[in-house]
């Protein structure tokens, strides 16, 4: 029980001076602020990316492609290996209909908005069927388009994303115009960032005759994906790979995620080092300067442990108002922050939102208590120490 | 410089104290070597693009094929030099996961327009002889442990041969280049794939014009845009320059990404250097007045106090500049994702001045202090 009194006490006086230290105080609240501020957006870009690939795709659904394509924009299939496709079990129909889209899927130039410079918007030739394929396809805005005509709909964020694409505008392309009629939403899926028309049209506007790239097709269920693979891989008329949709996109974003998680750790384990330092610095000269005060307190009784506690939980107290500080600005600055980013496998863009979950703010303040800690332990252990003659005499 | 020893004594007056400034200091330094050479490396080359090279791509974009017979047309222009055509591959080796780039070229203009290719002479020639004859860059030689005259397998993907899926390559030379030279790519014939393709005959994916004389870029470009207008491939000049740089763009704002960075690492960095000199200074009042007594003038004691603190930055910037160097000659760690991974010596110039103003901020305040510091006050406070 005294024990616990004696630190208590020792504790609330260290906390109750930090006013009277505020400069370096602050130094190390700033500097585990900072590190903090670092390590959650620059995750949060990560997550955000990861998010909207993730979100793309569900386990009923199977993407085909030609073998040996690595992506949507390198595959190419003829309109026999479609015909072939749509008649494999295990697909969806609907009376005579089988639920499975054939699909072109090319690159537009468009300014992004911002840098003005040229950006490589994908754009998708569809089915009139693809809205049953992809049943979180809505309109917000608008209508959908006319087949057989060169009218679009637009991703919600194709449009914040790039210049001229809200509803009612022109897109001159080379010798081609489209006519945005409506804008789509798909849950936050990538297909938002993407310009959808008639696949015949864009057929013939990118001159690729009567061939298509993917079929993106329903199945019955997701449990027939193996039954509608086996048919399609083992029938020789065809050449061709069948992924479930969702570990496509997975796939695909990978290898980005993985750099900017690698890169963010790196920064803020480097940069936590740095603000560890710091921290020590900031101990280090609150415990010398009540070098005096810390020695009379052990000399009126105070045990050495309280005493190691008091200065541990002063680190650990700025180190929490740092991280603190540092997870509400990152969340300010940067959650649902709107940007673009190459897809590298695909060389289109992907617009996706930067996201600042529960998850990132825990961890930066678990990396800010860490830090707290780590930067509080010599210091504490030195005050521990401290010879309490020579200390009495200091100053 | 007899002072020199004075200032080296009072820095270590307070040995834990400087080791943890000198430490943090130096990891701001090494990250700033760090996150400008990942800057670097996310523009694509653009320091070592021409401005006297011109790209021309489809009008519509970048991946609509453009057709060969464009190369005659350009090359009797007024004022082209040199014309090649390229065309990406994007084939498979192995594993998709070993990704590099694999462009299609035409071995003799591709030399002359791109003379920071090295190749050896007779590695030259060995590759004009052989149809299926690829170069490689040394780091991507490196990476699979491939020689010279090796068998090289890949997949096509966009390209498929007229038989099977794999088209073969040998590897008749390797090149090299200084260090801003993206040494991770494949380049090899345009005849093989043209002859060995199922479909496409006659395409090539863009156009790269050397012209004569580079401050007429825009007007050559414009020239050859209007010549193509109207035609089933109407295309898009840009300077070579420009087309890396709206590339670059395309990835994000990668750059004041790490701006943004490596001001919130200086920013706190200097509040910590600064705060530790203050200090420092705060504690030796008495001996600033003892300096004063002896006949040290104000500018003297200035100068003492802003050089410690200039010593003390440039001790642990240098060394993190340095180490962030050293770790930079070792090559990209993300094996070919980041092809271009060098510091670049400008950055290595605003490296060591933000030291000195680093050092010279931190002491400005204390040093000012110590300067206008009043002997009687001086010795009292003592």
């Amino acid at each position: 029980m005294n024990f616990i009194s004696q630190t208590l006490a020792v504790t609330m006086l260290n906390l109750r001076t930090i006013p009277q230290r505020l400069g370096s105080s602050g130094v190390a609240i700033i500097g585990i602020a900072g590190v903090v501020i670092v390590l959650v957006s620059v995750l949060s870009i990560a997550q955000g990316f990861a998010a909207a690939m993730a979100q793309t795709g569900s386990e009923s659904r199977a993407l085909i492609m030609r073998s040996g394509a690595d992506s949507e924009m390198t595959s190419g299939l003829s309109n026999v290996d479609v015909d072939i496709i749509k008649q494999a079990p295990g697909l969806r129909r609907e009376g005579q209909t089988a639920i499975a889209s054939a699909e072109l899927y090319v690159i537009i130039d468009i300014p992004k908005i911002g840098t003005n410079s040229p950006a490589n918007v994908p754009m998708r030739g569809v089915e009139p069927v693809a809205t049953q394929v992809r049943s979180e396809f809505s309109i917000t805005q608008g209508r959908m388009f006319q087949f057989g005509t060169n009218e679009v709909v637009v991703g919600r964020g194709a449009m914040v994303n790039f210049q001229g694409l809200t509803l009612g505008s022109t897109i001159h392309s080379g010798q081609n115009t489209w006519q945005v009629v409506g804008i789509f939403e798909t849950d936050g899926s990538i297909a938002e960032t993407e310009i959808w028309c008639d696949n015949h049209v864009l057929q013939g506007a990118y001159r690729r005759g009567n061939t298509y790239q993917t079929v993106l097709a329903r199945l019955d269920s997701s449990q027939s994906f193996d039954t509608f693979k086996d048919w399609l891989i083992t029938n020789p008329q065809v050449n061709l790979q069948v992924r479930r949709e969702v570990e496509y996109y997975a796939q695909q974003s990978r290898a980005l995620t993985s750099l900017i998680r690698n890169v963010g750790f790196s920064i803020a384990v480097l940069m936590g080092i740095g603000a560890v330092f710091g921290a020590i610095l900031t101990m280090y000269t609150a415990v010398s300067t009540r070098a005096r005060e810390i020695a009379t307190l052990r000399a009126l009784g105070f045990n050495a442990t309280s005493v190691v506690v008091s200065v541990l939980s002063e680190s650990l107290a700025l180190a929490a108002i740092g991280g603190a500080i540092g997870g509400v600005l990152a969340y300010v600055a940067f959650n649902g922050y709107q940007t673009s980013t190459m897809n590298f496998s695909t060389f289109s863009q992907v617009a996706f939102a930067f996201q600042v979950t529960p998850r990132l703010l825990t961890m930066g303040l678990s990396y800010a208590l860490i830090m707290g800690l780590i930067g509080g332990l010599f210091p504490a252990l030195r005050a521990a120490r401290l010879p309490i003659p020579s200390a009495l005499r200091e100053l | 410089m007899k002072f020199f020893p004075l200032l080296w004594s009072s820095l270590w007056r307070k040995k834990t104290r400087t080791i943890f400034t000198l430490l943090s200091i130096f990891v701001a330094f090494l990250l700033f070597g760090l996150l400008m050479t990942i800057r670097g490396a996310f523009t694509f080359g653009v320091d070592i693009a021409g401005v006297d090279r011109l790209v021309i791509i489809h009008k519509v974009s970048l991946i609509m094929p453009l057709p060969v017979s464009y190369k005659d047309r350009l090359k009797s222009t007024e004022g082209v030099t040199e014309v090649s055509h390229q065309t990406w591959f994007g084939g498979v080796y192995q594993d998709p996961s070993n990704f590099f780039a694999q462009m299609v070229v035409e071995p003799e203009p591709f030399m002359k327009i791109y003379p920071e290719f090295k190749i050896p002479a007779d590695q030259v020639k060995a590759w004009l002889a052989d149809r299926q004859g690829a170069i490689v860059g040394v780091d991507l030689a490196k990476r699979f442990g491939w020689k010279v005259g090796q068998k090289i397998p890949i997949t096509g993907t966009i390209w498929q041969p007229k038989q099977g899926q794999t088209w073969e390559f040998n590897i008749a030379g390797i090149y090299d280049g200084d260090a801003a030279v993206d040494k991770t790519q494949f380049f090899f014939r345009y005849d093989y794939l043209d002859e060995n393709r199922l479909r496409g005959e006659g395409l090539v994916g863009w156009y790269v014009v050397k012209i004569g004389d580079a401050s007429k870029a825009h007007e050559m470009g414009a020239k050859f845009d209007t010549m193509f207008a109207n035609s089933s491939a109407e295309t898009k000049t840009t300077t070579e320059k420009g087309f890396v740089e709206g590339f670059a763009k395309q990835v994000g704002d990668i750059g004041s990404i790490m701006v943004a960075i490596l001001a919130a690492v200086l920013f706190t960095m200097l509040l910590v250097a600064a705060n530790t000199m203050a200090q420092s200074v705060r504690e030796r009042t008495s001996e600033v007045g003892v300096l004063k007594t002896l006949g040290f003038s104000n500018a003297a004691v200035l100068a003492l106090v802003l050089g410690e603190s200039v010593l003390i930055a440039v001790l642990g910037g240098s060394l993190g500049l340095g180490l962030s160097w050293l770790i930079v000659q070792r090559g990209d760690p993300t094996n070919g994702m980041l092809p271009i991974f060098v510091l670049p010596n400008r950055d290595v110039a605003i490296g060591a001045a933000m030291i000195v103003v680093l050092g010279v901020i931190a002491g400005a305040l204390p040093a000012f202090n110590a300067m206008n510091l009043k002997i009687t006050d001086a010795l009292r406070r003592g």
